[in-house]
């Protein structure tokens, strides 16, 4: 059923991203492919993939940003993956049915023995987050981990997204967004935590934590404002030491 | 968005399809076309020919065309499964309004009816394909107000010349059909001049910034994307095509689609009946062919989705 649930329970079920922590190591990304290419949408295919061209299904991208210029410059990684949004528009404009939105805990999944392959409801999310699996025919997305966070066969501590369990740095957080006591939505609070392209009206569940404000400046410790290109007798000794070395 | 060539097809041969049989509703309802045996198995072949390649062509883009079936079954919530629901209820109402018109030799009266039903489904089939475009806030070039009426017009206009061709092979000339697919060619160009002016003069409201959340940061740089070689998303909703292009592009859509077709119409409705405007009407048909797969390539090409904006575009 492809329209948003009428009575939604409350529970909202998403993950709270710190770009203050993520340090860009693209983990979350590596062990969502391998715990997803064997659970709920599994396979994710590739095509090519030790080739020249190589192309595959991933659930969760590693952008990497640089804001503002000079000695303020700094770089922002950005993980990004389904927001399970509210309004999630993904869902309704699905003609099969195949999208839909949980009622119990928000969960915006894919049933694949529905999906026609139209590719429509990728068009329709504005952040990105569906990819369709060429070699499979249909559209395969981020789960939230739906075959962890309730599996009784595993240890509790495990019932979290591979994502989460796997960042080394702790900049993904998993938890109910719709409980404001819940310890997600006081991290959110405490650091202000926002929406992606709140524009749009989709009112995603996932927040994104802002990076923390600098307590010093390069240039008071000494950097250079602005870096220089290097001279002609640099460049020149540059280039000699480069063929010694190279030889 | 990259321009599919199947939906490309789809959109132009079965938007000529219904204008065709939108014309033909409408224009037998005002007594304006005789029931010629000859023109109906031409028409409705044309018609039930283009909409049904059509309809063909956008299931080879599928990933199962064997399950499409279940497309017609979220009809509350979705354009595109009520595009599909319409497509074929107009199938009955066009059989209903063939058999009128083929074996008893009528078009007017309760068959009229039947050809009004077959033209208004045939009418919300195309406005439904236009809403799942002007549906989707993600692509601010197509979520425009002139989306659903450039659609409209252009299909009525598409098989405006398609029945003003058959109408002077058979002979059957007359200054009122030809003066109808004049205005409809005219309606069209003015929708499709005011759809671009929306493109040219609007912006989108999402930015890299409103993206990722980090205004007060300033100034986004996109350094490294996520993979190393395109990815679906960038292949599906990357395509870009350069402004001076388009430009070049929307001439021949002037040219081509319009200005064409239409003086070649005035032919025909002031020389009708001669070899003359034969040739005009059939010019014409081919040109606005070519022209209205210019201008869907182009409807494509010049639309951008928000996604580019994680993958360094400065603007959706
Ligand atoms: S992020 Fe995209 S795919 Fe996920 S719920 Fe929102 S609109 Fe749908
Ligand atoms: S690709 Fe599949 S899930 Fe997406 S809109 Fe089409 S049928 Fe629905
Ligand atoms: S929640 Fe699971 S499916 Fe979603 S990005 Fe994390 S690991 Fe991948």
């Amino acid at each position: 059923m492809t329209s948003l649930p009428a009575f939604p329970s409350g529970r909202r079920l998403g993950l709270v991203i710190d770009l203050d922590i993520c340090v860009g190591c693209h983990a979350c990304a590596v062990h969502c492919k391998e715990w997803n290419t064997g659970g709920h949408p599994a396979p994710l295919t590739d095509r090519d993939a030790y080739g020249t061209d190589p192309v595959g299904v991933w659930l969760n991208r590693i952008h990497t940003f640089e804001a503002d210029e000079g000695d303020d410059v700094r770089t922002i990684h950005f993980p990004k993956s389904c927001l399970h949004c509210e309004n999630a528009e993904c869902v309704t404009v699905c003609p099969t049915g195949a999208s839909y939105k949980r009622e119990q805990d928000g969960v915006v999944l894919v049933n694949e023995d529905w999906c026609i392959g139209c590719k429509l409801c990728s068009w329709a999310c504005p952040y990105g987050a569906r990819e369709y699996d060429e070699t499979e025919g249909v559209m395969k997305k981020c789960t939230l981990c739906i075959d962890r966070i309730y599996n009784e066969n595993m240890p509790e501590v495990d019932r979290v997204p591979a994502c989460v369990l796997t960042c080394p740095a702790g900049a993904r957080h998993f938890g109910d967004l719709g409980d404001p006591r819940s310890a997600v939505s006081r991290l959110v609070a405490a650091r202000g935590g926002h929406d992606l392209m709140p524009e749009l009206g989709y009112k995603p569940t996932n927040k994104y934590l802002p990076p923390r404000p600098r307590k010093t400046r390069a240039r008071d410790i000494g950097a250079p404002r602005r870096l220089v290109p290097a001279g002609n007798a640099e460049r020149l000794l540059a280039k000699w030491m480069d063929r010694i070395f190279t030889r | 968005m990259h321009p599919a060539y199947s939906v490309i097809f789809f959109t132009t041969t079965s938007g000529a399809g219904y204008g065709l049989l939108i014309l033909l509703g409408f224009l037998s309802a005002a007594d304006a076309l005789p029931p010629h045996f000859g023109l109906g198995l031409a028409a409705f072949g044309l018609a039930l020919g283009l909409v049904t390649f059509g309809l063909l062509s956008s299931t080879f883009h599928l990933g199962h065309p064997e399950r499409a079936w279940r497309a017609m079954s979220q009809w509350r919530s979705s354009w595109l499964s009520r595009e599909g629901v319409f497509a074929v209820l107009v199938y009955p109402a066009v059989g209903l309004f063939a058999l009128g018109w083929l074996v008893f030799g009528r078009n007017y009266g309760p068959w009229a009816v039947a050809g009004l039903l077959a033209a208004g489904l045939s009418m919300l089939t195309v406005i439904c394909t236009a809403m799942i475009y002007f549906s989707l806030k993600t692509i601010h070039q197509w979520h425009n107000i002139w989306t659903p009426p450039a659609y409209a017009t252009l299909s009525v206009m598409s098989g405006g010349v398609l029945l003003n061709a058959l109408v002077e092979i058979f002979g059957l000339s007359n200054p009122y059909i030809a003066g109808w697919v004049a205005a409809s060619i005219a309606v069209a160009w003015i929708a499709k001049l005011f759809y671009w002016r929306f493109i040219d003069d609007t912006e989108a409201l999402s930015t890299p910034e409103t993206a990722t959340g980090l205004r007060v940061y300033g100034k986004l740089r996109a350094v490294e994307g996520p993979h190393t070689v395109d990815n679906y998303l960038n292949r599906e909703m990357g395509y870009h095509v350069a402004r001076r292009h388009a430009a070049d592009l929307r001439r021949v859509v002037h040219l081509s689609a319009f200005a064409l077709p239409l003086a070649l119409t005035m032919v025909s409705l002031l020389f009708g009946n001669s070899g003359a405007a034969i040739a005009a009407t059939l010019v014409a048909a081919l040109a606005a062919s070519l022209g209205l797969v210019c201008e869907r390539w182009l409807f494509f090409a010049e639309a951008k989705h928000t996604v580019n904006l994680y993958y360094g575009a400065e603007a959706a």
